[in-house]
């Protein structure tokens, strides 16, 4: 029989009506959702107001989208150095002389110690460097960091393990998204999202962003600063470093450092008050106060090196000792260059470089086009299948239609709730599924024609209709889950929009098109008691 | 009111006939795409090639296409591809990938950016490095594969082995016919193509499982029909429903191509491709293969829970 309890009404309209109102503020801009949220009285609790709206993609709404991976070579080298150092001060600390230096090997360095006697001496020391991976308070297992081979002639070799590589790798993943997030400020009306991707990526996107030269220029540097001195002649323990005001000349420079970026409590742009000239006035913490005091007072009238990433910035010289913790960097740099170092020594060294391995960038032009082009698209396509399913099934058609557009307002509602983001791809979706939303009406209706022909009475048909249509409805729905689940853990960005859309049209159209449809004829025949299909 | 009706009541066509011209022609044109595929091969976009590009728009209004081509091989990125599109002095620029890792491709952009940032709007920057580029591939080439086996787990499931077989013959037959537009037509094959391509093995699937759902219920009420008029049987049945589905996703694509503005229409345009020889393959491939994989080749019929209860009712 076709009949409808009250108690199944009242849930269908329920979820129905739940899911239209989550639509609701998708369907404003940013005021009336603002004026909207305003005129709801304040005793409502707010988890009851849909407040939440669809998230726009980057290629929607224009921005800046960079992938950038940490570079684990160069992370590599940096942990090989700390190692060496490590090396070095045990080899000092025990007295002990390796035959040939520190010689470095890949992913580690190798000393030579022929003598038993020192190596009992050193080898507990070494231990030390070879700490267990992961919190040891938790009971974590997984190895060691640093690996250490003896031979029996003496050659000692560190490396590190795999395992030590990918956790150092992890760390420093975490590290630089701090970093990142601290470099990248804009003024923060646009609310830029930084995520880890993968093992060794960090995604950054920024919406409203045109030219992300800025923001790569920002992240292209490490930011690691160091304060030391320029050597004199005949010195031995010196770097060659280019320097910037002289073409990229090299210059000898003291490899003792007397205070580095993570000693500065604060970096802001500024001018000279004499020259005019763009400057970056710094402020150290007490430890790099007393150092930088201690150095300056004991090197008068020698020259500074400002060190960063390897590159000598600027090389003042010391006119008067500097005790007071503040100082400057100037040199010949443009507006644009100091505000970009006061940044970068705002916010900490990245441990790592990171490469830019993917970077996508819509202008909000093209933004908006896609809106339109996408607002028209559905629109045509609704029309033109609306039309369509009437004159092919006129009331039932109708029903179908009523059916349609509450499924494509679901689909935005769960869309809202979901906070999932709508692409371009994921516009398409919702006017493929128009398309194929109506196929299950399309189902129930050929299939109730058909019993109806074979000689049921009309009720006994359109019961048929129904129960026969629906295995093939779960069938052709299933078909393209499949399709929809695979794209969407494959398919990254714009793509997954697509497959988000496609899933939550296949979840709500079983709703609308089989329940909802059902619903409305069930009570058209209570109402009307009609003679005859009307198809 | 007249309604309209797109497929006659009571139809007795025989569909089967068609598999005379339909079987050669598909196989033709199979195996041209794979000679083409593998002489030519497939215009991948960024996406899977790696590179730089570029969607720039004359802020007059009308754009320069050969002083920005002439400017841009001057750049020495290796051979760019402009092409001029859309209305309103819209110019795209492809430049490959360039040696040197990940780092060198940011120089493309800059160097560009400088030079035509002044008199054109830059509306769409996208760089690929080799290595995202390599892992686009990877991840397209599984998606696929993925969802052919997927689908075989699928079909495995639900339906008797011979209407597996022959469904999955049709699934793959429209993969390979939807590479075959790409390669003829040298659309360009990017990530957007492989949602295309998913999408299009979804659809396939639905149109014979709909036309093999009514083939099993007929199979179980005309025990000793042939198999041929068996089939005949079951797409006349099922033809009104495939017609107005295939009409409705059409409409909806054909909005695509004409409103949905050029960054969707290439996919819109291979999805439209797809309804049509989805349509084709389960009517005239998947279908009329079941005469020769034989339609009652095991005794042991499988009868699902929805089927069997229908059918004692």
């Amino acid at each position: 029989m076709l009949r409808f309890s009250r108690s199944k009404i009242i849930a269908t309209v329920a979820i129905i009506v739940i899911g239209l109102l989550l639509a609701v503020p998708s369907a404003m801009n940013r005021e009336q959702r603002q004026a909207y949220l305003n005129a709801i009285p304040s005793w409502v609790p707010h988890w009851l107001v849909p407040s939440r709206a669809i998230v726009l993609g980057l290629d929607l709404q224009g921005g800046s989208h960079v992938l950038l991976e940490v570079d684990a070579q160069d992370l590599l080298r940096g942990q090989v150095t700390i190692l060496r150092d490590d090396v070095r001060r045990i080899l000092r600390d025990t007295r002990v002389s390796s035959q040939n230096g520190i010689q470095t090997v890949p992913r580690g360095v190798q000393i030579r110690v022929p003598d038993a006697a020192d190596r009992d001496r050193l080898m507990p020391r070494l231990r030390e460097l070879s700490q267990p991976i992961g919190n040891a308070m938790l009971g974590q297992a997984g190895g060691n960091a640093v690996e250490i081979n003896t031979t029996p002639d003496g050659v000692i070799t560190l490396t590190y393990t795999e395992a030590g590589i990918n956790e150092r790798i992890r760390r420093a993943v975490d590290q630089s998204i701090e970093v990142v997030r601290r470099r990248i400020d804009f003024g923060g009306t646009t609310e830029p999202s930084i995520q880890r991707q993968g093992a060794d990526r960090i995604l950054v996107q920024v919406p409203g962003l045109q030219d992300p030269q800025q923001l790569k220029t920002l992240l292209g540097e490490t930011g690691n600063l160091e304060f030391r001195l320029l050597a004199q002649p005949g010195a031995t323990d010196v770097d060659m470093l280019p320097m910037e005001d002289q073409g990229g000349q090299r210059v000898p420079v003291e490899r003792r450092v007397i205070a580095e970026g993570g000693d500065l409590t604060d970096a802001q742009p500024a001018f000279d008050s004499q020259s005019h000239q763009p400057i970056v006035n710094f402020r150290f913490n007490i430890r790099g106060a007393q150092r930088f005091g201690q150095a300056t007072t004991e090197n008068l009238g020698r020259q500074l090196a400002i060190v960063l990433d390897n590159r000598v910035i600027s090389a003042p010289t010391i006119q008067s000792p500097i005790t007071g913790g503040s100082g400057q960097i100037s040199g010949s740099f443009t507006v644009e260059q100091v505000n970009n170092l006061a940044v970068l020594l705002r916010s900490g060294a990245l441990p790592a470089k990171l490469t830019i391995v993917e970077e996508r960038t819509v202008g909000p032009g093209l933004g908006r086009d896609s809106i339109q082009a996408g607002k028209t698209a559905t629109y045509v396509a609704g029309i033109f299948v609306i039309i369509f399913m009437f004159a092919t099934y006129g009331l039932f058609g109708l029903f179908a239609n009523i059916a349609l557009l509450v499924h494509v307002g679901l689909i935005f509602g769960l869309m809202s709730v979901l906070e999932a983001t709508l692409t371009l791809p994921g516009i398409a979706g919702i006017v493929l599924t128009i398309g194929t939303a109506v196929d299950s009406n399309v189902l129930i209706y050929e299939r109730i024609r058909e019993e109806f022909k074979a000689g049921r009475s009309m009720v006994s048909a359109i019961q048929a209709g129904f129960d026969r249509a629906f295995a093939t409805i779960v069938d052709s729905n299933s078909t393209m889950a499949i399709a929809a689940v695979i794209l969407f853990f494959l398919g990254s960005g714009p793509v997954r929009g697509f497959a988000v859309v496609f899933i939550l049209g296949i979840l709500t159209t079983v709703l609308t098109a089989v329940t909802l449809t059902r619903m409305m004829i069930a009570l058209w025949y209570h109402w009307m008691r009609p003679k005859a299909l009307p198809f | 009111m007249r309604l309209v009706r797109l497929w006659p009541e009571n139809s007795h066509f025989d569909f089967m006939r068609f598999r005379r011209f339909s079987f050669p022609l598909s196989a033709v044109i199979s195996i041209l795409t794979a000679l083409m595929l593998f002489s030519g091969g497939l215009n991948f976009g960024i996406d899977f090639r790696g590179g730089t590009l570029m969607e720039i728009q004359a802020k007059s209004g009308q754009a320069n296409v050969g002083q920005i081509r002439q400017t841009a091989e001057g750049f020495g990125f290796g051979d760019v591809e402009v092409q001029e599109f859309g209305a309103a002095g819209e110019v795209s620029l492809r430049f490959p990938i360039q040696s040197g890792g990940e780092a060198a491709q940011a120089a493309v952009v800059q160097k560009a950016r400088d030079t035509f940032g002044n008199d054109y709007e830059f509306r769409r920057v996208e760089t690929v490095g080799p290595r995202v580029s390599g892992e686009l591939v990877q991840s397209g080439t599984i998606g696929v594969v993925l969802s052919v086996i997927a689908v075989l787990f699928y079909l495995w499931f639900r339906f008797e082995r011979e209407l597996a077989i022959a469904s999955i013959i049709g699934t793959l037959h429209d993969i390979v016919l939807t590479i075959g537009f790409f390669v003829i037509t040298r659309h360009e094959f990017n990530m957007t193509s492989i949602a295309a391509i998913l999408t299009i093995v979804g659809y396939s699937l639905n149109e014979t499982v709909v036309v093999f759902d009514r083939t099993r219920e007929l199979m179980r009420r005309y025990k000793t029909m042939p198999a041929e008029e068996l089939l005949n049987l079951s797409i006349n049945h099922t033809m009104s429903r495939t017609v107005m589905t295939a009409a409705t996703t059409a409409l909806s694509l054909l909005a695509l191509v004409l409103f949905g503005g050029q960054a969707i229409q290439g996919f819109a345009q291979v999805m439209l491709y797809g309804v049509v020889i989805c349509t084709y393959s389960a009517i005239c491939i998947s279908s009329p293969m079941l005469i020769y994989i034989g339609l009652r080749g095991s005794e042991t019929v499988k009868v699902p829970e929805g089927s069997r209860a229908a059918a004692a009712e």
